[in-house]
């Protein structure tokens, strides 16, 4: 049983690894070869030594993004699963509503993040605020079309019923909405990260609240090309990990009936 | 044959047609039905469904049948005509007093929430009513040894077979106890083993329970085995044909499938319907 499991797991992983570390292998043999200057492209065995030796400046900025990250994600989520559930009261609600979510989704964040730094005072929260408009539309338009999906025959059995409307929303209406929520929160999560960084670029601040994208900015202007690397590399392995903590989420809340998440049998 | 005429084939209806002298459980007058885009379903449609009585609607696609079922459910109202049940509108909130003039739904679909186990699901009307859980499970348990589930109540959705999740579909319909069972071809997505397994299982149900039942299907068989009375219906518009008295008595056993009587009330079955599909379709 658990040697079936991990030759399952490695099954599923080995074949990704080998092709990292086989282009991780390519990338140095090239540098070394090549004799290319480290300010130009660094090899993966520097990138790694930079990110050990700047190990603290960088994890404290991973956490300042990571900070904007999650209060981002927590408030698209919270915000645009309200929306969703407005927008389903009424089809006129929706009608009048849903062009301005779609010119929320559309207009370039690095347009509007100037105007926002300047009208909220505090940092933070404007950096926050950015993310989460990047972060939001998923949420609304996922859950919106969830919340409808709902299956016709199932909602005549309610109405025959007379389920209230709560019964409905509660029993009917929210859990077939689930799998589109989650899909919603899997996309979400990933914009909520670019949203952060995206904005820490334009606002550019430093100090103990600097995060990744200050470090890029700061490492850039200095020429120190490695530490660009390290902390993008960080920044990649921060979405890396949410995505999968989404993935996993996802899995448990549906794993019990949702095709998307059942293990193929036999 | 002239619309609405009543064949009498066979031998007299079975007894329990004594009822007749009670109100009809379902009285259809003159009912129409016109889709907003036009779509004609309904002509004007008279019908009877009297307690004890288990009446097929039997026609192709197209003719209405799922359209007037659904009228009787009180999902969709008519566009002329009246429609009572028990002698007042459907679709009404049942009152305590009607405790015992109740109407269940059995979808084409099993139409079960793959959410929930197969218990909770055929608890749901219960729930929606807001029956206390321990009544509440007791039915359950009862419904579900019914149709044969009993084993089954902890199972998803996903893990029944077709006609298991068919006969909890039955089992949900009839945890709320109803006296009247609506089927909208409950049984046509299934294998014909299975559905003949079904169709005397559900006959057996409308024996010992005394229900009356209004059963909407496109097969012939179906209809024969089934029924005390099979309304034939044609199609454009939505018109009722003819009327066909089963006249086998209950219970019936599958002896009666491969019987000279069951041939001929099919082949008098299937001559209305080719009858009303050369006069319907000029030129096909």
């Amino acid at each position: 049983m658990a040697e079936s499991t991990v030759s399952r797991l490695a099954s599923q992983y080995a074949p990704p690894v080998a092709v990292g570390m086989l282009l991780l292998a390519l990338w140095q043999g090239l540098i070394v070869l090549l004799e290319v200057p480290k300010y130009i492209v660094p090899s993966p065995l520097l990138v790694l030594q930079t990110l050990l030796a700047d190990w603290d400046l960088l994890v404290r900025s991973l956490f300042a993004t990571l900070k904007i990250t999650f209060i981002a994600f927590a408030l698209a989520v919270v915000s645009g699963t309200l929306i969703a559930f407005l927008f389903v009261q009424s089809r006129w609600i929706e009608r009048s509503f849903f062009p301005y979510a779609v010119l929320l989704q559309v207009t370039p964040i690095v347009a509007i993040a100037p105007l926002i730094i300047i009208w909220v005072d505090d940092t933070q929260v404007a950096l926050a605020l950015c993310a989460a408009i990047v972060a939001i539309f998923p949420v609304i338009s996922n859950t919106t079309l969830g919340l409808r999906s709902v299956n016709p025959g199932l909602a005549n059995l309610f109405r025959m019923h007379h389920a209230s409307r709560l019964q409905t929303l509660l029993r009917l209406r929210i859990p077939s909405a689930l799998p589109y929520f989650f899909g919603g929160l899997r996309i979400s999560s990933g914009l909520s990260l670019i949203g952060a960084v995206v904005a820490e670029f334009i606002a550019g601040t430093g100090g103990s609240s600097a995060g990744l994208a200050y470090q890029i900015l700061l490492a850039g202007m200095q020429v120190n090309i490695p530490r660009m690397f390290a902390a993008l590399l960080l920044i990649t392995v921060a979405g890396v990990v949410l995505f999968a903590a989404m993935v996993w989420l996802s899995r448990l809340a549906l794993a019990s009936w949702h095709e998307s998440e059942i293990a193929a049998e036999g | 044959m002239k619309p609405g005429e009543v064949l009498t084939a066979g031998s007299a209806p079975p007894s329990r047609a004594a009822c007749e002298a009670m109100p009809p459980v379902v009285q259809v007058e003159a009912v129409e039905k016109v889709f907003p885009n036009g779509t004609h379903a309904l002509a004007p449609i008279d019908l009877q469904v009297h307690e004890g009585e288990l009446v097929t609607l039997l026609g192709p696609s197209g003719c209405g049948k799922s359209t007037l079922l659904n009228l009787i459910a009180g999902l969709s109202v008519p566009s002329a005509g009246q429609l009572r049940l028990w002698g007042s509108a459907p679709g009404a909130k049942p009152q305590a007093a009607a405790a015992d003039r109740r109407l269940a739904f059995v979808f084409q679909d099993a139409t079960l929430m793959p959410w929930a186990r197969v218990n909770a699901n055929v608890r749901l009307p219960l729930d929606l009513e807001g029956m206390n859980r321990l009544a509440a499970g007791e039915r359950v348990r009862q419904a579900l040894l019914l149709v044969g589930l009993a084993h089954a109540g902890a199972l998803y959705p996903r893990q029944l077979s077709g006609g298991m999740k068919m006969r909890a579909s039955i089992a949900r319909a009839l945890a709320t106890g109803p006296n009247l069972l609506l089927m909208d071809e409950p049984f046509g997505a299934l294998d014909e083993i299975t559905r003949n397994r079904l169709d005397a299982d559900l006959l057996e149900l409308w024996w010992n329970k005394a229900l009356t039942i209004v059963f909407v299907t496109h097969s012939i068989y179906e209809a024969v085995f089934l029924s005390t009375r099979v309304v034939v219906m044609a199609a454009r518009p939505g018109r009722v044909i003819g009327e066909v008295a089963i006249g086998e008595p209950h219970p019936r056993s599958e002896s009666f499938r491969v019987s000279v009587d069951f041939a001929a009330h099919c082949r008098r079955l299937a001559g209305l319907l080719a009858e009303a599909s050369a006069g319907g379709e000029p030129g096909g």
